[in-house]
């Protein structure tokens, strides 16, 4: 039985499709993350499945109930707000204990819950301040402890690190995996950093005009992403495409072959009129003495690794190198990779091929 | 442009000013001292005719005559009646218009509906309506009623004559505060009310007393409601030292007149002093940061 079941789920504002017909299966214990730009459509459909807002059509399904036209509170789920959303006039330990004490749970068990969470959360000593007096992280820890206290069967994520600074980002990123590693809870958690999407989620749902582009777990969105889109938008630097067209003995772009092994060949056929788009990811390109010849434009070193933009018949190429790279903006160089880390799309479709 | 004036240096442009702020001081405290000082004369020294004297032999008499012997037309027992009826109108008018502007607001910012803005819109033109326009509906559905000429109905005019600037001060104040706070609440299982009691309302603090200042000025002072809807019985504040300072004897007692003036003004200047700070806070004061 799945946690949480999202069936066909539109949303329109007058006028305007914000959600086109959303599928999505959640499976009990899973990490699921709903990704994109904005605008894309993420956020309502977070609003929608904790009952903040209504689907034009559609179902949604926690637990195996229909809750569609249910209130929140009566969903059984808990929510991290982007703003963390304590409330300012309780302390920490009634801002745990809210939730609670709206459902007549008893004192003494509200208490357990307040000692259970915030010694998880490491907040025992914060306990007696209000919110005002907590800094950002400590807040972002109370608002996950607002949220664990309930025992909720899901949790709502709504970029909750997005307002932190990129140190504590890291850390509280890593601290929510092993909070849901021990816990165990069914997450939805809203994100436009793909960087968290790759490294909290089971599955990632790529976002784009209120449309699933692609549903798989990160390693399947980032070696095999199924549109030019997503191929696009998640990993840093961007992937590289290049336009091109079936040529006699391979392909071809801008009068420069490119190298397709044979299963891709088989793949491409004689289809594809439009032509094919042919991505490679930075990280795929090395600097050699052969291959694709260019000229350095720019160098961007990171420290772990290097980025390289190299101009070449075919277009501005980006290759990520690791560790410090040797040569200098102008001087050439050549572009080498195997076949097998291209990535075809349909030019037209901007689907993958095969 | 030169902004840096060296501290102990008095120029010309600092010392015009401080002229120009000590003339207006006096200005405006000009007429309290004549009031203050007059009222504490006896007749004999007001009839010396010099207005700016200080009182020879202070006294309270003039006040205490103010206060409960002096005649209002035919009836000679000083303002205490009327004081009496303006506490027991301003009491409640002040709690429940305030606490309706609240709940209107709470409304008109966190749970709109189709049609609230155009609501809200409405409400405002209430704001700049001229209160005379309302004299006679009003008085037409107090008799329909039954509470003419009764202190509740003077209560009933004052809060709906409230609403539009209560309900403006406390929409205006909620649109800052985060819509999250409301939805967070509603996840965590409380209701529209519980929502308004134990999240919206103790966060609200600043705007109430700004509210309660303001409704409290606006209806201690009136008069123009007092003296239309308001019966024998029942006649606020301001219609009784309007009826004072009108009933002539034989002698003017201006000592008198004076007196009953600032016991009229004295409950209006005592909340200014003691919640004026909170006053010039909640008109200033951004969004409560959480």
């Amino acid at each position: 039985m799945g946690a949480l079941s999202i069936r066909n789920v539109r949303r329109s504002y007058g006028a305007v499709d914000i959600l086109k017909g959303i599928d999505i299966e959640v499976e009990s214990g899973d990490f699921l993350i709903l990704v994109g730009p904005s605008g894309c459509g993420k956020s309502t459909l977070l609003n929608i499945i904790a009952g903040l807002d209504k689907p034009t059509e559609g179902e949604i399904h926690i637990g195996g109930r229909d809750v569609t036209h249910a209130l929140p509170k009566d969903r059984d789920i808990a929510m991290v707000f982007q703003s963390y959303a304590l409330y300012p006039n309780m302390n920490v330990a009634q801002n745990i204990s809210f939730g609670l004490e709206m459902r007549n749970v008893p004192k003494p068990q509200r208490d357990a819950a307040i000692q259970r969470v915030s010694k998880m959360l490491q907040i025992e000593h914060l306990l007696d301040r209000k919110p005002g007096q907590l800094s950002g992280g400590q807040r972002q820890r109370v608002a996950m402890g607002r949220a664990l206290a309930r025992d909720p069967t899901l949790f709502l994520f709504d970029e909750p690190l997005s307002n932190l600074d990129a140190k504590l980002r890291v850390e509280m990123r890593a601290e929510i995996k092993h909070l849901h590693n021990k816990a165990q809870v069914t997450t939805v958690y809203v994100t436009h950093d793909q960087v968290e999407a790759m490294t909290l989620g089971d599955h990632i749902a790529v976002m784009k005009g209120g449309l699933i582009e692609q549903l798989g777990s990160p390693d399947e969105i980032y070696s095999r992403p199924a549109t030019r889109f997503v191929a696009e938008f998640i990993g840093s630097p961007a992937m590289n495409i290049v336009n091109g067209q079936r040529a006699a003995n391979g392909f071809a772009s801008h009068g420069i072959d490119l190298t397709l092994n044979d299963a891709q060949r088989s793949l491409v056929g004689n289809g594809h009129p439009d032509g094919i788009l042919y991505g490679l990811r930075p990280e795929a390109l090395l600097l050699a003495d052969a291959g694709l010849p260019g000229t350095i434009s720019l160098v961007e070193p990171t420290g772990p690794e290097t980025y390289v933009l190299v101009d070449t018949p075919i277009g501005k190429m980006m290759a990520r190198v690791p560790g410090k790279v040797h040569q200098a903006v102008g001087q050439n160089v050549h572009l080498h990779w195997s076949a097998a880390e291209a990535h075809l799309f349909d030019a037209k479709t901007e689907r993958r091929v095969g | 442009m030169n902004t840096a004036v060296a501290p102990n240096r008095l120029d010309w442009q600092r010392l015009a000013l401080w002229s120009v702020l000590l003339l207006f001081a006096v200005f405006f405290l000009l007429p309290m001292y004549v009031m203050l000082t007059t009222s504490l004369k006896d007749m004999a020294q007001v009839r010396e005719g010099n207005l700016l004297s200080l009182p020879t032999a202070p006294t309270f008499d003039a006040w205490s005559k103010a206060w409960s012997h002096a005649c209002t037309g035919i009836d000679c027992g000083g303002l205490k009646p009327f004081f009496m009826n303006s506490v027991l109108m301003v009491i409640p008018a002040v709690l429940i218009s305030t606490l309706l502007g609240a709940i209107n607001g709470y409304v008109l910012s966190k749970w709109r509906f189709r049609g609230s803005e155009l609501m809200f819109a409405l409400m405002l033109f209430g704001v700049f309506m001229p209160m005379q326009v309302v004299l006679l509906p009003m008085s037409q559905i107090l008799g329909w009623m039954g509470i003419a000429s009764s202190v509740w109905g003077l209560v009933l005019v004052h809060v709906v004559a409230g609403l539009p600037s209560t309900t403006l001060f406390f929409r205006n104040y909620y649109v800052g505060l985060p819509d999250e706070l409301v939805k967070a609440a509603m996840l965590d299982g409380a209701g529209f009310w519980r929502i308004f009691w134990r999240i919206v309302l103790p966060l609200s603090t600043p705007i109430t007393v700004v509210t309660l200042i303001w409704q409290f000025t606006n209806i201690w002072n009136d008069f123009l409601y007092g003296i239309v809807f308001s019966g024998a019985g029942s006649k606020p504040i301001t219609v009784g030292l309007n009826n004072l300072a009108n009933t002539t004897s034989s002698v003017k007692e201006y000592n008198v007149d004076m007196a009953a003036a600032m016991i009229a003004g004295l409950p209006t200047l005592f909340v200014y002093i003691v919640a004026g700070k909170y006053f010039v806070r909640g008109l200033t004061a951004g969004a409560v940061k959480g």
